[in-house]
This record gives C-alpha cells, structure tokens and sequence, in this order.
C-alpha cells in the first residue's frame, strides 16, 4: 500500500507541469508540515506517558519524534534544493521556515542524544517526555525570535515568494500533502510495530534463559 | 502499613524484581534479605517512594512526611557541616524544636563533639551515624533501612543496635540486611529475596 | 508560605556549598575574561562595534553552560538528590532553589564580565544590561532543568550544551537584539515571554525528571 503511495507522489509532481523549484514545492512544504505534525504527536503521546504513566507512550513518542526528525532533515535537504532552485544559493538565512527547521533539527538530535546517554526505564522515558514538550513550545518561541532577528538583526535580502496556487495546483499540492501524510503514518506504525517486536522477542529470549 | 502484591520492577530490559509480595503490618518489623543483585535495594527504594512497580500493586500507609530511609549511600552533603546537614532535612521536614532535636540525636550517636566539621572530613562510620541522625530526625513512623550496619564500627552498630530496640514495635520498620542473626530477636518476618 | 522558606533553605544550601570551594565561581568569571580576551583577536579589523555584541552573548551563554553543568554536582555525591526527593517539600522547591542559586553565581560572574567588555569593546546602555538580566533568568531556569536531565546520564559535560543551546538561541536573538536595535522594547518583551513560557514549564516538570 505504501509503495501505491509513493508512486502516487511521483506522478502528481509531475502532473504539475512546471519547473524544478515548483516541483519541490509539492514535496518540501507537505513534509515540512508532517515533521510539524510529527512533533505535535510526539509531545502528546509524552503528555500521556507523565499523564497516564503507561509505559508504551514512551515508546510511541520516541518513533513521532523519530519520524518527525527524518521528516525535519527532509525539509532542509529539499528546502536547500529549493532554495537552489529559486535563488541559487544551497543555504539563505533569510527564509525563515528553513531557520526554523534547522534550530529544530538541532534541538531533536539533542533529544536523542538525551536518550541515548541515559539508562534504559522510567528516568529516561519521563526525562525524554519532558524534553519533547519543550520542543513544541520552542516552535512558536524560535518562530518569534527568528522574525524578530530577521527584521532587525539581519535585513532581508531576498524576499521569499510562496508560489500562487490556481485550482489545479492547489488540488496537486493536497494530494501530495495527503500522501506524504499518509507515508509518515505507514512509517510511524512499521517502526513502531518493529520496536515492539524487538522488545517482546528479547523479553522472550530472557524467559526462555 | 505496607502491601504489595506481585510487584515487578523492570528497567528497560533489566528484570530486577519479579513476583514479590510483602505485608507488613502496622509496628511490624522486617527483615529483607537475599544474596547481592536480588533486588533487594530496589524493593526498599519502592517502600520508601522513590520509584513505582513496573506492574503489581504496591500500597504504602505513610506519606513523605512519615518516611525515614536509609540508603546505601549517606544522603548528606558532603561540604557541609553536620549541623548545616541536619538543619536543612529538618527545614524541609518541617520537625518542631528543630535544634532541640538535632542537638539531642548528635549526641545520642557521639557526633555532637564534630557538628561543626564538614562531612568531607568523617570517617566512612560517623557518615553513616549522621545519615542515622538524618532518617530518625522527623521521627517516622516508618522507616527503611538498607543495611544499616554496613560501615559502622563496634560502637556504631551497639549505638544502633540500641536505636533499633526502642524503635521496635513503636514504629513499623523494614530492614535490608546481610547479618539477619543480629536482628533475628526483634524480627517479626522475614521477607527472602531469591 | 512554606514553599518559599524551602526555596530559601535550598538556595542558601547551594549558596554555602559554592562557597565553601566547590570552585565553580572562579572558573566562570576566568572563563568569561579568557572568552573576551580571545574574541579580541577572533574579531578582525573593521568587523563593527555591533559584532561585539555578539560575541558578548556568546560568551555568556558559553559561561552559564559551565556554571549549569557543575550545578548538580553536590547533588550527585552521596546521592542527596534522593534525600531532597524524599522530604514531604514540593520537588519544584529544589529546582527553583537551584536556579536562584546558578542565577547568583552567573551575576556574580558577570558584574566581572560586562565592565571588562564596556572596556576591551562597545559600551552598554540600560536596554542591554536589561536584555543581559532578563536573558539570565531563562538560561538559569531551563537549564537547571536540562542539567538535571543530563547528570543522570553519562557523557554529561557533552550532553547539557546540546541540550541547552538550541533552547539558548531565542534568548542570544532577544539578548543581541536589545543592545543593537533601534527598537529594543519588542526584543526585551520578548524574552520576557520566553522567561514567562519556560520557567514556567520547568517549574512544572522538574518533578517528572527526578523521580521515577
């Protein structure tokens, strides 16, 4: 079903007609906006885990982060080709969307940096659902210092356009955003269910010793 | 005071408890023991509320107010004096006639001639007699001792030995120990870690 | 009114602590005067008074990074975290008290610090030093946090700047931009909003990172 998916993303760019950097438009903006979301349902499912204090929360908000993390170094890889595309630079400061992804992008490799340094059980799980709820309220926190900076610490020179959708485009851009939507569930519960594999055959192995 | 059915503690992969019951009734005391690794440090860290079961049921009938614990380690600063020590748990213990009582529980296990000396410069056994002075500040009525005689010298463990004849049978309490002999007069159950 | 009385005995602890030779003050403020200097030499010739600025903020993240990472350090020896846990206080108590005490530490520091920057580079005028002040409480307050995160762990002295720097970024944005900007109010605001947002949010979980 997946890979039905996929191609469905393949041929809807292209249905589009236009040039590279409209192109990467379709793609960079849904899986920017899936990285948001995976973030998003990060945080709750740690809310849940402080909440609730069930354990299986702790593992699905380490895949959300985990998805939204490879969905984040996404925007940046398609955000630069993008960027490559429209101004021919590989980097601008002057986006702020990208700016924004980066600090993110930073601040979710930290998080599993966190986990990876701390010891398997309740500390790292509550520490991991903390530090995930900081990343959302860091979002609209970095947005805010980002425009600020970028109005008065660091002039814009380029001015960012977002394309003019029509109807069609508009109808080409959803249907990417659905199935990029779609891809980073598909991924979200293959990972989880894989993790949770792991975990129920080393419990087997350790009742069977 | 304490029930606890089929507790399981489980860190990460690591299974540290399995399948453990205990009750102790009000004014009972009892003695944890099993070999090294069997969790038994674990299991009074869960008595004393500083981590839950990972599954189990596991009911305490004192809150944080009325729990005095022991640990392995002196759970005392080590740059600060014994009375500095003693003044801040008494502060956030909220003990009424705090120097009083500190004055009266330093001299009780002969540290009142150190109490200005910082923990740094005492002796492994006057650390634990301290770490003593600080779990019976608040007067608990339950207390949790994880092997309470481990660095103490002849006269620290007669001191203790002394304590913990009046405390028996006033107060509940559940002591981890490797020498269950000792304690095998004021026992009241055994709890056997496998 | 109990609450605070903790926070005071906790802070007056940590207060005691430093200065009984924990040495962490002397280091900052050694820090901070040896970032200064390099950064004279790091700056080349002609690069503008505003750059200064910059690297102000630099250097004083950099010197709370030091500050934070030692802040729990008495904590862990003997365990006493589990002591203070276990007292019938609110565990928020120990971190508020630890932050006023890092943010102390971290003036302390500075009251060294910005004089010799008004010497070696650019002056500052009072919406910096406001920008500086507010900006300290939020690298206080989110790191205690984050820096009790990471000394459970192992490779802690890596972990806590990764854990705090990205956090750190909107406050060098509000920090620089008070000193530099035309317009300094919007950017004091603003890290006033980060200060109301974060203390906040590590007020109310520091109970969830040091029990189990």
């Amino acid at each position: 079903m997946g890979l039905a998916l996929v191609l469905a993303l393949i041929v809807a760019p292209e249905d589009a007609d236009q040039g590279i950097s409209q192109r990467i438009f379709y793609i960079h903006v849904p899986i920017a906006l899936t990285a948001y979301f995976c973030f998003g349902l990060g945080a709750i499912k740690a809310l849940l885990l402080l909440w609730r204090g069930e354990e299986r929360y702790d593992l699905e908000s380490y895949v959300a982060i985990h998805q939204g993390t490879i969905f984040g170094a996404l925007t940046l890889i398609t955000g630069s080709i993008w960027a490559r595309a429209s101004w021919g630079v590989w980097w601008t400061w002057s986006s702020n969307q990208l700016v924004l992804f980066l600090v993110l992008f930073l601040f979710y490799c930290a998080y599993f940096m966190l986990r990876f340094s701390l010891e398997d059980g309740p500390r790292r799980a509550r520490s991991s659902a903390v530090y995930a709820l900081f990343g959302v309220a860091l979002i609209p926190v970095s947005f805010l210092a980002i425009r600020l900076a970028s109005d008065f610490i660091h002039p814009t020179v380029f001015t960012r356009d977002g394309p003019q959708m029509s109807g069609s485009m508009f109808a080409t851009f959803l249907v990417c955003w659905g199935a990029v939507t779609f891809l980073a569930y598909v991924l979200y519960r293959v990972e989880l269910a894989g993790k949770r594999l792991d975990a129920d055959l080393r419990e087997l192995r350790e009742v069977l010793q | 005071m304490i029930r606890g059915r089929a507790i399981e503690k489980r860190y990460g992969r690591k299974r540290v408890l399995t399948g453990v019951d205990v009750a102790v009734p009000v004014g009972g005391f009892a003695l944890v023991t099993g070999p090294n690794g069997s969790g038994k440090t674990t299991l009074l860290r869960m008595l004393a509320g500083l981590a839950a079961p990972s599954r189990g049921d596991l009911v305490v009938g004192a809150d944080r107010s009325q729990v005095g614990y022991l640990a392995h380690e002196p759970l005392v600063y080590r740059e600060l004096t014994a009375l500095e020590n003693l003044d801040l748990f008494g502060r956030l213990y909220r003990v009424p006639e705090r120097r009083e009582r500190i004055g009266m529980l330093l001299e009780r296990f002969g540290l009142w001639d150190a109490r200005s000396e910082r923990v740094s410069a005492y002796s492994r056994g006057m650390t634990q007699r301290l770490a003593l002075c600080r779990v019976l500040l608040h007067e608990p009525d339950l207390l949790v001792l994880d092997e309470p005689y481990s660095a103490l010298d002849e006269d620290g463990a007669a001191l203790l030995d002394r304590e913990l004849d009046a405390l028996a049978g006033a107060r509940t309490l559940v002591v981890a120990t490797h020498d269950p002999e000792r304690l095998a007069r004021l026992a009241t159950q055994r709890v056997a870690l496998a | 009114m109990t609450y605070l009385a903790d926070v005071a005995a906790l802070t007056r602890k940590d207060l005691r602590v430093e200065l009984r030779g924990r040495d962490t003050l002397p280091a900052m403020l050694l820090f901070v005067l040896s970032t200064l200097v390099v950064f004279h030499f790091a700056l080349p010739e002609g690069s503008g008074e505003t750059a200064a600025y910059g690297l102000l903020w630099v250097a004083i993240v950099f010197t709370a990074l030091l500050g934070l990472a030692r802040a729990w350090v008495p904590e862990q020896e003997h365990r006493v975290l589990d002591g203070l846990v276990l007292a019938p206080c609110d565990r928020s108590a120990i971190w508020l008290g630890k932050t006023l005490a890092t943010l102390v530490f971290l003036l302390a520091a500075q009251t060294v610090a910005l004089p010799a920057f008004v010497l070696f580079f650019e002056p500052l005028d009072a919406a910096a030093l406001g920008g500086v002040l507010l900006a300290d409480v939020g690298i206080c307050a989110v790191g205690s946090l984050m820096s009790a995160m990471a000394v459970a762990g192992r490779s802690r002295e890596v972990l806590l700047p990764l854990l705090v720097l990205p956090l750190a970024i909107p406050l060098i944005v509000g920090g620089v931009g008070a000193a530099v900007s035309a317009e300094p109010e919007r950017f004091l605001l603003f890290v006033l909003l980060y200060d109301a947002v974060f203390a906040v949010l590590s007020w109310a979980s520091f109970e969830y990172v040091v029990t189990e």
